[in-house]
């Protein structure tokens, strides 16, 4: 009769499991100070995605990974091994996802997350750059004639309960004093469902959701328009375990990279033909001069690899945003009126 | 058989010679059909009520769904992957169905991130699944063959979805996923929770070991006392922080261990009641011919004792085929997961509907033969009963 002990072993194990996460926390972090090396030697990088979000890491019908967060991935594949398709991607939810960077099951987070102060500081990891702003806004029937959130005075909000969105929408409202009810659903079909029955007079989530919610829509989307007003800051970006500069380095110049070549007019179509260009600042970028790739320990011609085989971050952008229906906006490049800009590669 | 024209003739005669009254019939009105529905439909002021109204709301439902899943469907749309265009589909504005959806995404809704090509794989690993339920379910190979012929076929299977051998491409277990998925968790949790609920369960009624018999108690009750859910959350977010650097088990095994874990737990109280049911005298009687403890409760306690729980037993298989789907928080593409999936694209986002239907149907066929499975065999060993 010794077997019934081994099941109570396990849930004693688990007990003091949980014991142990509530004291030790994120603090468990683990650190790995190779994490370059470490991937080199495996051959293929663990990236952490979004388990499904249309513009930004959702599988095809034939199960291949699409999106800005995954081409992000698929740039730091190209650059450390000159093939963008050593990626092994894993699936993660919004609660797992800082464990599974924490405890080394992936080596890159590109999960559109938010970058916070909190949580670059308490969580043990490091953000390394951002590949998409976004930020609250407010989405209207057409019908209602309004031209701004200002104008929202008495109207019901849907809202989710239990996010940030929620709290930025009172904090909005009271700071502008203007008065509303929110109709708070849990879930996000159903928030969308009652906005477009006409259960309330707008919408709010960040503006990248309204978009696609948008798109949806098909013909009817002309009835519906997303409001100027951006209440919120949602700068979304990778991020790796803390402790790791030269990986972060790569990361964060990987994603650099896709930024300059756009602003450079080099695409995954025209790179080649770029190679003997006179300019000295492709002549760097594509690895013909310049010590860039040794400075960050990969092969000279990483930048040209994560262009040839991913494409530029307008090119990433186009074939994976575009669709849903969302514009550049804050998206565009600095010369272009927007905040996507690259320190000088040199 | 009609009769040689000679006999006939010959029978002829002999009903000439006597001829019976005709039988009578009952009257038309209460026999057959007709009187199958005036006795049961149409029996009084209230049930006529009841029935018209029912059948009112039947007929529309029907043909209402009729409209939206046959008539007004949209079956095919142009283009395929990210080129294709479901603006046939969007025009419906949901009085038809799309499945266009699921003509295009079935592979993914069946197979999750399965490399496109190697798909044929975990075709046949369910298929080979889906025989060993048969096999197993026939009385006629109830031997120790039987779990020859398991560990042969789950071999099989293992070889066939990992690979790495016999010029297979390797898959890393991260790109299983759709109903293999489903079918192993529920498979594997079922198999070998099923042995551990019997220990637990004979542990708990264990009175002259106290020791096993706290254990057991404490296991059930801590396992019971959280849901499922936490466990899988618990066993993908806080167990692998505590694992030594560079140390990763896998995510499915993890989930996999939480199900049985927790499968077993409510099994063993099922069991458990199966146990109190048989009267004291079989243990008494049992004792009196001498047996082990072994041998009293492999021969004649527990024979008895689970027929008596069939219907909870099959309950609880039932309940934990469906609660696998639960493995969507910790990112693994099960079934459900899959399907919920293969809404995300824009160009297919809002057709949830006929995912979810689909993947119902997937359910329900399996839920469905282990129920009729399940009252088959309750039948046929209450037989002694129904004499």
């Amino acid at each position: 009769m010794e077997t019934p002990i081994r099941p109570w072993l396990a849930s004693t194990a688990a007990a003091v499991v949980v014991s142990l996460g509530l004291a030790a926390g994120p603090a468990g972090a683990q650190q790995q100070a190779n994490t370059l090396d470490l991937i080199k030697q495996r051959g293929n990088l663990n990236c952490g995605v979004n388990t499904g979000l249309a513009g930004f890491a959702a599988p095809d019908s034939q199960g291949v990974w699409r999106g800005l967060d995954v081409d992000l991935c698929r740039a730091v594949a190209a650059a450390l091994f000159g093939d963008a398709t050593k990626v092994r991607y894993v699936p993660t939810t919004a609660q797992q996802r800082f464990t599974a960077l924490q405890s080394g099951e992936v080596d890159i987070l590109s999960r559109n997350t938010t970058w916070t102060l909190s949580r670059d500081t308490s969580l043990g990891l490091d953000f390394s750059g951002i590949n998409f702003y976004d930020g609250q806004g407010f989405m209207v029937k057409r019908e209602l004639g309004l031209k701004s959130a200002k104008e929202l005075d008495g109207a019901t909000v849907c809202v989710q309960p239990g996010t940030t969105t929620e709290l930025n929408l009172t904090d909005w409202f009271r700071a502008n004093n203007i008065r509303f009810t929110p109709v708070v659903i849990e879930r996000l079909e159903e928030v969308n469902a009652a906005f477009f029955s006409g259960r309330c007079d707008a919408l709010t989530t960040d503006v990248s959701g309204l978009a696609s919610v948008r798109s949806t829509q098909g013909a009817n989307a002309e009835q519906f328009v997303i409001l100027p007003e951006v209440i919120s800051k949602e700068p979304l970006g990778p991020a790796v375990r803390q402790g790791d500069p030269r990986w972060a380095d790569l990361v964060r110049w990987a994603h650099f990279a896709m930024v300059e070549a756009e602003e450079l007019g080099l695409t995954s179509a025209n790179i080649d033909q770029h190679m003997q260009s006179a300019n000295p600042s492709i002549q760097r970028f594509v690895g013909a001069a310049g010590e860039l790739g040794q400075m960050l320990t990969v092969d000279a011609k990483w930048a040209y690899n994560i262009i040839k085989q991913v494409g530029n971050y307008g090119e990433s952008f186009a074939r994976n945003v575009t669709p849903l229906g969302i514009q550049r906006g804050p998206n565009e490049l600095w010369t272009k009126g927007g905040l996507m800009y690259a320190p000088p590669m040199r | 058989m009609t009769p040689p024209p000679a006999e006939a003739a010959t029978m002829g005669q002999a009903s000439a010679a006597f001829v019976p009254a005709e039988e009578r019939r009952p009257p038309s009105l209460s026999v057959g059909p007709i009187g199958w529905i005036r006795a049961n439909l149409f029996n009084s002021w209230a049930s006529t009520a009841v029935t018209l109204v029912l059948g009112y709301l039947i007929i529309r439902w029907t043909l209402g769904f009729l409209d939206w899943a046959v008539f007004n469907a949209v079956w095919s749309v142009p283009g395929t992957g990210q080129a294709v265009n479901t603006t046939a589909c969007r025009e419906m504005k949901g009085i038809g169905a799309c499945w266009a959806l699921i003509g295009e995404k079935y592979r993914f809704i069946l197979f999750g991130l399965y490399p496109f090509d190697e798909q044929w794989r975990p075709a046949v690993c369910i298929a080979i699944f889906v025989g060993l339920y048969v096999v197993s379910a026939m009385r006629r190979f109830w031997r120790r063959e039987l779990l020859f012929i398991w560990i042969a076929a789950l071999t099989v299977i293992g070889i066939l979805m990992w690979g790495g051998v016999f010029g297979l491409p390797y898959v890393e277990q991260e790109r299983w996923g759709g109903l293999i998925i489903t079918l192993i968790l529920s498979t594997f949790g079922i198999a070998l929770a099923f042995p551990l609920a019997i220990f637990v369960a004979l542990g708990r009624r264990a009175h002259n070991l106290p020791a096993v018999k706290a254990l057991c108690v404490v296991y059930i009750e801590l396992i019971r006392g959280v849901p499922l859910i936490s466990l899988l959350f618990m066993a993908s977010v806080m167990f692998p922080l505590f694992l030594p650097e560079g140390m990763n088990i896998d995510k499915l095994l993890r989930a996999q261990i939480a199900i049985i874990l927790f499968a077993a737990a409510y099994l063993a109280e099922v069991i458990r009641g199966g146990l109190q049911a048989l009267p004291r005298g079989q243990y008494e009687a049992a004792e009196a011919l001498g047996l082990s403890y072994w041998q009293k409760t492999g021969l004649i306690i527990l024979p008895q004792a689970l027929r008596m729980v069939i219907p909870p037993l099959v309950n609880t298989f039932i309940g934990m085929f469906k609660d696998t789907s639960l493995v969507l928080i910790i990112g693994i593409f099960d079934l459900l997961n899959a399907a919920k999936t293969s809404i995300i694209e824009p160009a297919w986002q809002g057709f949830g509907t006929e995912a979810y239907l689909a993947v119902a149907a997937i359910y329900f066929v399996f839920c469905f033969a282990m129920s009729k499975y399940s009252a088959g065999l309750e039948t046929e060993f209450n037989r002694h009963r129904n004499r």
